[in-house]
């Protein structure tokens, strides 16, 4: 007892009154607050960019769209009166709609005024006429009201983005052209509709027939390619570095280099492509094929990092559990390690896909910067991918690409956020099983 | 019982009579520089439960996993000398690796079923070395190795459900019986019980006195009540020596060296 009370606390320092004790508490609540403020402010920016995204581009996934009444005239759509389906498609449906815009304003005379009242339709309008034949000749003839997707500057103005005072020669739309198009509105002619153009067209000069969808093909094939080449080769790296290879200088060379080369900046390995698979091997430009390979460079590195951590993280007492009932070493990894290893190697390859999901440097280098209007079809096929179409967007001059591009930034977020989800998915499934 | 013909004997010791189910000479293992084991020779008897006794450090758990050669895995480990089981020299490299730990099973300090079914636990090892033609016969040994290692009645309602579910002494219980599925001859155990309690201790240890009957049991362990209780032979190790060897209960009675008296009356360790 005696020893006890010689290293028991001198009286007047008791619990509580000890200065160094409230010192720590105060350093605990700091550190906490620097934490919470961190985060605070994390989310602060993560919600400017959320809604300056969202707050520009909602106005996109709708289009004005102006009602025509078409009088599908048999003289312009099947003069020979055969219903030849040749014959109907090569039929001038511009006049049409040209026809039926100035019937509504028929004043409108000289021939200036014409092509400016004509501005009022979407070009694609004769297309869409088209289609419409196709689909039911029935209707040559009769005289039907069509919804045409209007003009982007038009749905600029419907949208209030375009000035509707001021200098008429630095405007986009002259006094007439918006008076015209107040009447079509008084009339009850002009409508805000879903764009579905935007998800189902690819790109385009003109902004309202201009769509996403080629980019998402585009992207999709791509991930595509580089998934099914980095995922086998950097799952077997890491496999074989941590499970098989001696540790010795070479191997360590190794790992220091596929360290330096996660950090290579990627216009660097768009350069070794345009080069190598371009330059030497002679492969497609433009092709999801060439953009797959070189993200997959980019990409190894990251997945090769994870998967070995990811193998590192399996406790040995499983490897020596299933050495001790005599499994061989590959039996030990393929039965034990890698299931046990597969949530956080599909981790680490998620967070590289979406690493390569976001990357557009490197695809200009050979080439997916291209104006591609069809929509790709195979891997071989000219292609973009939606960082690049976002670029591509960004830097085009009409008002209605503003609109498109952050819409479009909004449809990569989508797939991003849909490849996460994706991954916990698979994550839990293969979780579950154990 | 094959005789040990083919050994060659150490000079200066006496013959190892027949009927050893393992016998080492002059083995000496190094990891790297240190010399962790030096020139051990032990012979070990069949049906019996021999103990390794000594302070930490000391080289036991070293050798014990030199008789499967666990130590392959250990990059820096060197091992020579001769072991043989049954005559054969398990360091010849005509031996294959996975066979031998087939024939040696393993138990480990803390328990490591794997994270699957309490069924394909044990299961596993039958399915890898095609013990067992068919999910009848599979079954079978399932029940047979629940039955020895004393879980049979504790899990046979739930050998669908994840081992790893199982209390510490039932998933020690369950890597016995994985360890006895691929009907072994030797069962090396490594301090089983050190991450139990006292009543699952005494289930381990009473599984061991049964088990005695089918197999070689070879078990490291810190605990002298233990070594006491369970084993015919012990040894004590010290500092990389095997410095006696001998019935237990001449170990524990009468030690003939002055650094095991130390070690069992409690003076260092």
């Amino acid at each position: 007892m005696t020893e006890v009370a010689a290293i028991a606390v001198p009286r007047g320092q008791g619990l509580g009154s000890d200065a160094r004790l409230r010192r720590r508490y105060a350093a605990e609540r700091r550190f906490r607050l620097y934490g919470m403020g961190a985060i605070a402010l994390a989310v602060l920016m993560l919600g400017v960019l959320l809604v300056s995204i969202v707050s520009k581009g909602y106005s996109a996934f709708v289009q004005t769209e102006i009602a025509l009444d078409i009088n599908f005239d048999p003289a312009v759509v099947d003069p020979d009166g055969k219903r030849d389906p040749e014959a109907l498609a090569n039929a001038d449906y511009g006049k049409l709609v040209k026809t039926a815009v100035q019937s509504r304003f028929p004043d409108v005379g000289s021939r200036e005024e014409k092509r400016k009242l004509n501005e009022l339709i979407s070009g694609g309008a004769q297309f869409q006429l088209r289609r419409m034949v196709a689909a039911d000749p029935s209707l040559i003839g009769t005289t039907q009201r069509v919804w045409f997707t209007a003009d982007d500057n038009f749905d600029m103005l419907n949208k209030g983005y375009m000035l509707r005072s001021g200098d008429e020669a630095s405007r986009q739309l002259s006094d007439k052209q918006i008076a015209w198009f107040d009447a079509l509105a008084a009339d009850g002619r002009v409508r805000k509709a879903f764009n579905t153009t935007f998800f189902t067209a690819g790109d385009s000069r003109e902004p309202e027939q201009a769509g996403v969808w080629g980019a998402v093909v585009g992207t999709i094939l791509t991930m595509l390619v580089t998934l099914s080449m980095t995922l086998p080769v950097g799952v077997a790296t890491a496999i074989y570095l941590e499970e098989f290879a001696p540790r010795n200088r070479w191997t360590d060379l190794i790992e220091v280099n596929i360290n330096n080369l996660a950090a290579v900046p990627s216009i660097v390995y768009g350069l070794l492509g345009l080069a190598v698979f371009l330059g030497f091997f002679g492969l497609p430009r433009s092709a999801p094929l060439v953009g797959g390979m070189v993200l997959a460079l980019i990409v190894l590195p990251t997945i090769i990092i994870a998967g070995r951590s990811a193998l590192k993280a399996v406790p040995p007492s499983i490897r020596e559990a299933a050495l001790g009932v005599g499994a061989s070493p590959l039996q030990v990894v393929f039965h034990h390690v890698l299931p046990l290893a597969t949530p956080g190697i599909l981790t680490g390859t998620i967070i590289g896909m979406a690493h390569a999901l976001g990357e557009s440097a490197p695809l200009l280098m050979i080439g997916m910067v291209a104006f591609i209007v069809d929509i790709p079809h195979g891997v071989t096929d000219p292609a973009t991918v939606l960082p690049v179409q976002i670029f591509l967007w960004a830097d085009s001059a009409e008002r209605a690409f503003v609109e498109r591009t952050s819409a479009a930034i909004m449809v990569l977020l989508a797939v991003l956020m849909a490849m996460n989800a994706l991954a916990v998915i698979l994550r839990r499934r293969f979780e579950r099983r154990w | 019982m094959s005789a040990e013909t083919a050994v060659p004997q150490e000079p200066g010791r006496p013959p190892p009579a027949s009927g050893f189910k393992i016998a080492a000479q002059d083995v000496n293992v190094h990891y790297g520089e240190k010399h962790a084991l030096r020139h051990v020779s032990i012979d070990i008897r069949p049906r019996e439960v021999t103990a390794f006794i000594g302070p930490s450090g000391c080289g036991k758990s070293t050798f014990l996993r030199c008789l499967n050669r666990m130590n392959d895995v250990i990059e820096s480990c060197r091992v020579s000398g001769s072991i043989t089981i049954d005559g054969e020299n398990i360091y010849d490299a005509a031996i294959d690796v996975v066979q031998l730990r087939a024939r040696v099973g393993m138990v480990f300090q803390k328990p490591n079923p794997f994270p699957k079914s309490i069924y394909d636990n044990v299961a596993y090892g039958p399915r890898i070395h095609g013990l067992a033609a068919g999910k009848a016969e599979l079954d079978a040994v399932v029940h047979t190795s629940l039955e020895r290692a004393g879980l049979w009645m504790e899990v046979k309602d739930r050998l669908r459900q994840p081992g790893t579910g199982l209390s510490g002494g039932q998933q020690q219980r369950l890597c016995i019986a994985r360890a006895i599925a691929v009907s072994p001859e030797v069962i090396l155990m490594d301090e089983p019980c050190s991450a139990l309690d006292p009543i699952a201790t005494a289930k381990v240890e009473e599984l061991m006195d049964d088990l005695r009957t089918n197999y070689t049991i070879i078990i490291v362990t810190h605990s002298m009540q233990q070594a006491a209780r369970v084993s015919q032979r012990t040894a004590f190790f010290h500092l990389g020596d095997l410095v006696e060897y001998g019935d237990t209960e001449q170990i524990f009675t009468r030690p003939q060296d002055e650094r095991t008296q130390g070690y069992i009356t409690g003076r260092f360790g």
